[in-house]
C-alpha cells in the first residue's frame, strides 16, 4: 500500500505517468459562446473550465459602485454540481467559491488595463465543468483567454500553474487531484510570466523554507510554459477569425 | 423528522431516475451534450496569407519615435500590444486593433438601440457601446413640424413617445470625452422600430458602406446598424409613410410569406455570423438566395440580375 501512496516512483514517473517537471495536456477554445462578448474553454488534463467575460459596459444596478477614474471588475466563481466526485449541494456562494471569485479578481486586476473605461464595469463569469485538480491556475488561463477573446487590453497574459514536493526533495509541477489527496504542500502561483512578476501566491501546507526557492522556481517555470500554449491558441484563433472576414477593416 | 429526510430524498431521486427513463423511451430526439473542444470549427478562410499578429505584452517596437495609439501601451521605453489582433499604422501613430471589441462608436454611424432609462430632457440607450448612449430630447423629431418648440410639456410627455425596452435607429451625432455617445432621429429614417425581429451579432462583422437601410428584393427590409444590432422588417411600401417619428402600429397583421422571409433572412445572418463572415446586403442576399426554399423562380432571375449588375 505504501509504495502505492509514493508521489513519484523509482524511475522518477508520477502517478499518471508524468515526469516531475511536466504539465498535464492543456487544450484551449476561444470564442465558444456568441452571447457574451468574450468566452473561453480550457482544459488542463482532466480538469474543464469555462470562462465568459461581458464588458466594459455601463454598471448596473446602483451607480454608487461606479468609478470616475477605472473600471470595476467582477469576477464569478462556480463549480457545476457535478464536477466533484461527490454532488456539491451549491455551485456558488459558499465560502470557497468566495474567496476564489477574490483571488481571481485580484490577478485580473493586476493585468487588465482599468483605467481606460471610467465608469464601466467588466464582468468575468467562470464555471468549473469538472474538477481534477487545480482548479484555480485553470480559471486563472480560461478567464485570461476570454478577456483576449473580448479585446480588453490587458498588460500581458497573466498565468497560474501549482507546483508540489515530493519525497522532501523533488519539486513537481502541475498537481492532480489525486496527488493533492496523497499529501504534500501545494503552492499555487500566478503569474506575468514576462515580467517575470508574482500576482498570487499560495500554500496548502508548510514546508521549510530551503525547499521553497526551487519549488517556486518549477512554478514560474510552469507559468512560462503555459503561457507558451495560450499564445499559440490565441495567435491560430485570431488567424482563423482574420482570415474568414478578410481582415475587415485592416491593412 | 431525521429519519424521514432521506427516505424523502430517495424517492425524489428515483421518481426522476423514472422520468428520464420515460423521457428516453418517449422522445425520438436525444439530447445531445458536447463539450467545447470537440466543436467543428465553422470559420471559413478566404486567403491562406495574413498579416503578423501580435498578441498581449509583446513588443512592437523598442525605437521611441512612435505614438502610441489605441490598443498599446509603453513599458521600459518598449511600445508593447495590449490586444490580440494586427498592427495599423497612420505616420508615427501605432495602434493594434482587436478582432473583437464592444463598439466604438464614430460620427455619423448608423445604429440599433433600445432605450434602458428616461431622464431628464434625455433618454439612454442601449447600443453594445462601453457606455449607454444618450439621445437628448432636443435632437429627435417630434410629432407636428421640425420648427416646433420643445415646452415643458414635451419633458413629461417623453414616456409616450418612447419607453423603456422600445427599440430605435438612430445615428451617432456626437461623441462625449469618456467615450460615451450621443445619438440623434432628425430624419425620417430613424425613429422607433416596429414590428420585425432584432439580431445582435459582434459589431465587427457589420462592413461600413454608405447607407445601412437595404430593401431586399425578397420581400423585407434590413437596417445593419454599425453597433452589430441587426433589424429586420416587411419592406415598406411608400416612402410617404416611412418609419420616422414615433408611430408604432403592433396591431397590422403581417402575412404568414413576409414572416417566413423574415426568418429565413434571420437564420442566414446568424449562419453568416456563426462562421465569421462580413455581413453587407450582398451577402445577405446570396446567403438567402443559397436557400433551397426560395422560390426557385426567383433564385435564377435574382442571381442573373446580381451577377451582371456587379461584374
Amino acid at each position: 500500500m505504501s509504495t502505492n501512496k509514493e508521489l513519484i516512483s523509482k524511475i522518477g514517473l508520477r502517478l499518471d505517468g508524468r515526469r516531475a517537471n511536466e504539465l498535464r495536456r492543456i487544450r484551449c477554445k476561444l470564442g465558444v459562446f456568441t452571447q457574451p462578448d468574450g468566452s473561453a474553454y480550457l482544459e488542463q488534463g482532466l480538469t474543464k473550465v469555462l470562462a465568459a467575460v461581458y464588458g466594459p459596459h455601463q454598471v448596473r444596478g446602483g451607480r454608487s459602485k461606479a468609478q470616475h477614474d477605472n473600471a470595476i471588475v467582477n469576477c464569478q466563481f462556480s463549480m457545476a454540481v457535478f464536477s466533484t466526485n461527490e454532488r456539491k449541494r451549491r455551485p456558488r456562494g459558499d465560502r470557497k467559491s468566495t474567496e476564489l471569485s477574490m483571488h481571481l479578481q485580484q490577478a485580473l486586476l493586476s493585468v487588465i488595463k482599468t483605467e481606460l473605461y471610467p465608469w464601466s464595469q467588466i464582468d468575468v463569469y467562470v464555471e468549473v465543468l469538472h474538477a481534477d485538480g487545480g482548479i484555480y491556475p485553470a480559471c486563472v488561463n480560461a478567464s485570461t483567454l476570454a478577456l483576449i477573446d473580448a479585446g480588453i487590453p490587458i498588460k500581458e497574459y497573466v498565468c497560474a500553474c501549482t507546483a508540489s514536493l515530493a519525497n522532501n526533495d523533488t519539486p513537481m509541477l502541475d498537481i492532480s487531484h489525486q496527488e493533492e489527496i496523497i499529501g504534500g504542500p501545494t503552492l499555487t502561483v500566478a503569474a506575468l510570466p514576462m515580467s517575470g512578476k508574482i500576482v498570487l501566491m499560495e500554500m496548502s501546507q508548510r514546508f521549510h523554507l530551503d525547499h521553497l526557492k526551487k519549488v517556486l522556481e518549477k512554478a514560474l517555470k510552469g507559468c512560462r510554459d503555459v503561457k507558451q500554449i495560450l499564445d499559440e491558441a490565441v495567435r491560430l484563433h485570431v488567424r482563423d477569425v482574420g482570415s474568414s472576414t478578410g481582415w475587415a477593416g485592416t491593412g | 423528522m431525521a429519519i424521514c429526510f432521506p427516505i424523502h430524498m430517495s424517492f425524489r431521486i428515483k421518481v426522476g431516475l423514472r422520468f428520464f427513463k420515460f423521457l428516453n423511451e418517449k422522445c425520438p430526439k436525444k439530447i445531445h451534450i458536447r463539450l467545447a473542444a470537440h466543436r467543428v470549427n465553422t470559420s471559413v478562410a478566404v486567403n491562406q496569407r495574413y498579416p503578423k499578429i501580435y498578441t498581449p505584452g509583446e513588443v512592437i517596437t523598442s525605437q521611441n519615435e512612435f505614438m502610441r495609439g489605441h490598443g498599446t501601451y509603453e513599458e521600459n521605453g518598449d511600445l508593447k500590444s495590449s490586444v490580440a489582433g494586427v498592427r495599423e499604422q497612420v505616420n508615427n501613430l501605432i495602434s493594434v486593433r482587436p478582432l473583437k471589441s464592444r463598439y466604438n462608436g464614430e460620427v455619423g454611424d448608423v445604429v440599433v438601440g433600445r432605450i434602458t432609462e428616461v431622464q431628464q430632457r434625455r433618454w439612454k440607450v442601449d447600443t453594445n457601446s462601453r457606455l449607454d448612449s444618450v439621445l437628448l430630447l432636443s435632437s429627435v423629431n417630434l410629432p407636428g413640424g421640425e420648427l416646433r418648440r420643445r415646452s415643458a410639456e414635451d419633458e413629461h410627455m417623453m414616456r409616450q413617445f418612447l419607453q423603456e425596452g422600445d427599440l430605435i435607429s438612430a445615428e451617432v451625432q456626437s461623441v462625449f470625452s469618456d467615450g460615451s455617445l450621443s445619438l440623434h432621429t432628425r430624419s425620417l429614417r430613424y425613429g422607433k422600430l416596429g414590428q420585425g425581429v432584432l439580431v445582435k451579432v459582434f459589431p465587427s462583422l457589420i462592413r461600413r458602406s454608405k447607407t445601412h437601410f437595404h430593401n431586399l428584393p425578397v420581400g423585407a427590409s434590413i437596417i445593419l446598424g454599425n453597433n452589430g444590432f441587426i433589424w429586420i422588417c416587411p419592406t415598406i411600401n411608400n416612402a410617404e409613410e416611412s418609419v420616422g417619428g414615433f408611430i408604432q402600429n403592433l396591431e397590422e397583421v403581417i402575412p404568414r410569406q413576409e414572416r417566413e422571409t423574415i426568418s429565413r433572412i434571420r437564420n442566414c445572418i446568424l449562419a453568416l455570423a456563426q462562421s465569421k463572415m462580413m455581413l453587407f446586403d450582398t451577402s445577405v442576399l446570396y446567403a438567402y438566395l443559397r436557400n433551397p426554399l426560395s422560390t426557385p423562380y426567383l433564385n435564377c432571375w435574382y442571381q442573373r440580375r446580381w451577377w451582371t449588375s456587379r461584374y
